[in-house]
């Protein structure tokens, strides 16, 4: 099979930087993760406020835009308690294996084409390989012990419920978001991060494979625990969740963690789904649009626009039940995943052994699975779902009578049943008073 | 001294680390941590060994899940719980790091006096089939498809077996929410119950909470407590 590539498609031009190019990408991706960071929680805050009719901070330098720094500043400055029943290794290094794995993905994501740095032409991204995708899920996967540890070392309840609930939710998400990176696998024929953005030159994935965008989209609002998925930190039910007993730097550190986390995933969907650093259409025109260091900006635009998404999100969705939000990730997202993949792969045959138009099937398919679903739900509500459980609550209540030699044996009741009083009169024994004449 | 045999000897002794915290805990939780660091280390020297995939699936299958699991339960099973370290054997540690000594010094001269063959790595084998992932699916899906389906099968009789023994058979539907809440708008109580009286010599739960004409708020209290709810107000309040 012949792998598509574009620009960026050969992985024998990475790990040919010398040592200065190499350092000043990771300085480069840091400082920009950290700078990501605290514009994204200035953009949070204000466009919550726009959102609930307010202004948000606008006091620190222009529009408010200092304010998430000079919380910072005081975050790190405050007093830091530590309780007296944490389990001090690790609860010091939980906070760090938040934030360290939070910037490690970045590695692997493609920002550009490439370009020259210090003279040498390098790709702008750090570093790629094979499997670059699936590392990005490792790396995911070793994050939630920072969220987990913290909620065990804390040695108080309701950051060990938080840390259980988080680690069972970004569990199950991440089950539905690695199967929906399988369909992008099969069409890149590639694991590879520059490789998929090199086989979105024509098309975006979020055209040919839109269920895995929507499955990506759901399953990573899950992954970075926000709203409306932010149950490990419930604050109504849970006080602060996993860092509850987190002050000072290291509750920095989770803060930082979550919103470094946001930027990744919105990376990633960016790299995946939508064309990574490429150019949208009207200006991919433009012939200069994918070349030197343009495409920077197309990049980090996108991510802006999901990082808005998530925020928006916040500002317009109530948190869910938890028990709904696990049946909605195991019960709809992951079947879904699977017969869609299956579809995915079938095309994908078809257009490897035979000139099928695979597209127009691929897109008839879309249709079929999402009305498929449409109309099982219709038909869910249709059937009365109520109605169906009154009778059979009936046919319990009616089966309740309580038979208590059933099968010929002596039997205690059943839970939904009443034991009748029995005919016998109890045997009662006269109290005698003591110390008291009759 | 190249890259790879500096990365090697880091993460070899790291994850040799890892091993002996995983014995010397105390708490289970920590030997937890410390087998999830030697993996993270083992996935590493994978990465080194031209075996990406595998290493990757190592830290995502075993680091991220197995390892996750035990943690889970760890946890669940109680935050403090340390395992007794009293031997229930007479001499069994002095026996057991014996055996774990003469085991490793075994292993250790049979490895120096096997001569191995030279080297190749996995390049060329990777470069056969187009890369390191493309080349265990050739082996997997093509030269040992029958082993890995009949292992997946296993796999899922295994999921079902839990499922089956994990299932508990319901006596009556589950209410829905919107059951729940008719049910409560129709019980003529739909506010939460009030809480139990706080006064100045009694804040406990039998101390029912006054209503404004000073008459006792039954319903404050805990049913178990309801009928004597009048003796221990009139001790409070006298």
């Amino acid at each position: 099979m012949k792998i598509r590539t574009g620009a960026s498609g050969d992985l024998n031009i990475f790990g040919q930087d010398p040592l200065a190019v190499v350092l000043i990408k990771v300085l480069g991706i840091f400082v920009i993760m950290v700078l990501m960071t605290l514009l994204t929680i200035w953009a949070e805050r204000r466009v919550v406020g726009r959102m609930q009719m307010r202004i948000g901070p606008n006091r620190v330098g222009p529009f408010g835009l200092l304010q998430s720094l000079m919380d910072g500043i005081k975050l790190a400055l405050k007093e830091e308690i530590i309780p007296v029943g944490v389990h001090l290794a690790v609860y010091w290094i939980a906070p760090v294996i938040s934030a360290t794995t939070a910037f490690l993905t970045f590695a692997v994501i493609p920002l550009g084409p490439e370009v020259s740095i210090l003279g040498h032409v390098t790709p702008l991204q750090l570093t790629d390989f094979p499997v670059s995708v699936l590392y990005v899920l490792a790396i995911a996967s070793v994050g939630i012990y920072g969220i987990v540890l913290a909620g065990w070392a804390s040695g108080s309840t309701y950051p060990l419920l938080g840390g259980l609930r988080s680690s069972a939710q970004m569990i199950s998400y991440e089950i539905a978001m690695g199967l929906s990176f399988v369909a992008v696998f099969l069409y890149a024929s590639s694991m590879s991060t520059s490789q998929i953005v090199a086989g979105q030159e024509h098309l975006w994935y979020i055209v040919l494979l839109l269920p895995s965008f929507v499955i990506y989209t759901t399953a990573m609002v899950g992954e970075t625990n926000r709203a409306p998925f932010d149950l490990p930190e419930a604050e109504g039910e849970l006080v602060g969740g996993f860092h509850t007993e987190y002050s000072s730097l290291k509750f920095a550190l989770f803060f930082l963690a979550e919103y470094v986390n946001m930027v990744t995933v919105s990376a990633m969907a960016t790299t995946l789904f939508l064309g990574g650093w490429r150019a949208p259409y009207p200006i991919s025109l433009w012939s200069q649009a994918n070349t030197g260091w343009w495409p920077m900006l197309w990049f980090f635009g996108k991510i802006f626009a999901f990082l808005f998404v998530f925020i928006w999100l916040r500002g317009t969705l109530p948190r869910l039940r938890y028990d709904q939000f696990m049946k909605f990730g195991w019960k709809v997202l992951i079947p879904v995943s699977i017969v869609w993949i299956m579809i995915v792969a079938v095309a994908r045959e078809l257009k490897n052994h035979s000139n099928f138009d695979t597209r127009s099937l691929m897109i008839a398919a879309a249709v079929v699975l999402v009305i498929g679903v449409g109309l099982s739900y219709i038909y869910e509500l249709r059937t009365g779902k109520e109605e169906q459980l009154e009778a059979e609550r009936q046919e319990l209540l009616a089966s309740a009578d309580f038979d208590p030699f059933a099968g010929g044996f002596p039997v205690p009741p059943m839970p939904h049943q009443q034991a009748q009083p029995s005919r016998h009169r109890p045997l009662t024994v006269p109290s005698i008073e003591v110390g008291e004449e009759q | 001294m190249n890259g790879e045999s500096v990365v090697f000897w880091i993460t070899a002794i790291f994850a040799v680390i890892g091993a002996l915290g995983l014995v010397v805990s105390r708490k289970a939780v920590h030997s937890a941590l410390w087998v999830a660091f030697a993996m993270v280390n083992l996935a590493i020297l994978y990465f080194t060994l031209e075996a990406p995939f595998l290493a990757t699936s190592q830290i995502v299958v075993y680091t991220g899940a197995v390892m996750m699991l035990f943690l889970f339960v760890l946890m669940i099973v109680g935050v403090d719980s340390s395992d007794s370290l009293l031997e229930t054997i007479k001499g069994q540690r002095a026996l057991a790091i014996l055996l774990g000594l003469s085991f490793g010094a075994l292993i250790i001269v049979g490895i120096t006096a096997t001569a191995a063959p030279a080297v190749v790595g996995l390049v060329n084998e990777n470069i056969g089939y187009g890369g390191n992932a493309q080349g265990l699916a050739h082996l997997i899906f093509d030269r040992y498809l029958l082993a890995f389906e009949a292992t997946s099968a296993l796999l899922i009789t295994a999921v079902l077996g839990a499922m089956v023994l994990a299932h508990r058979e319901r006596w009556a539907p589950r209410k829905t929410q919107s059951e729940l809440s008719r049910e409560r708008t129709r019980s003529g109580q739909v506010t939460p119950l009030p809480n139990p009286g706080v006064m100045a010599r009694s804040n406990s739960v039998d101390t029912p909470a006054l209503l404004p004409d000073g008459t006792f708020a039954q319903a404050s209290l805990p049913t178990q407590f309801q009928s004597h709810a009048d003796d221990s107000v009139k001790e409070v309040t006298s």
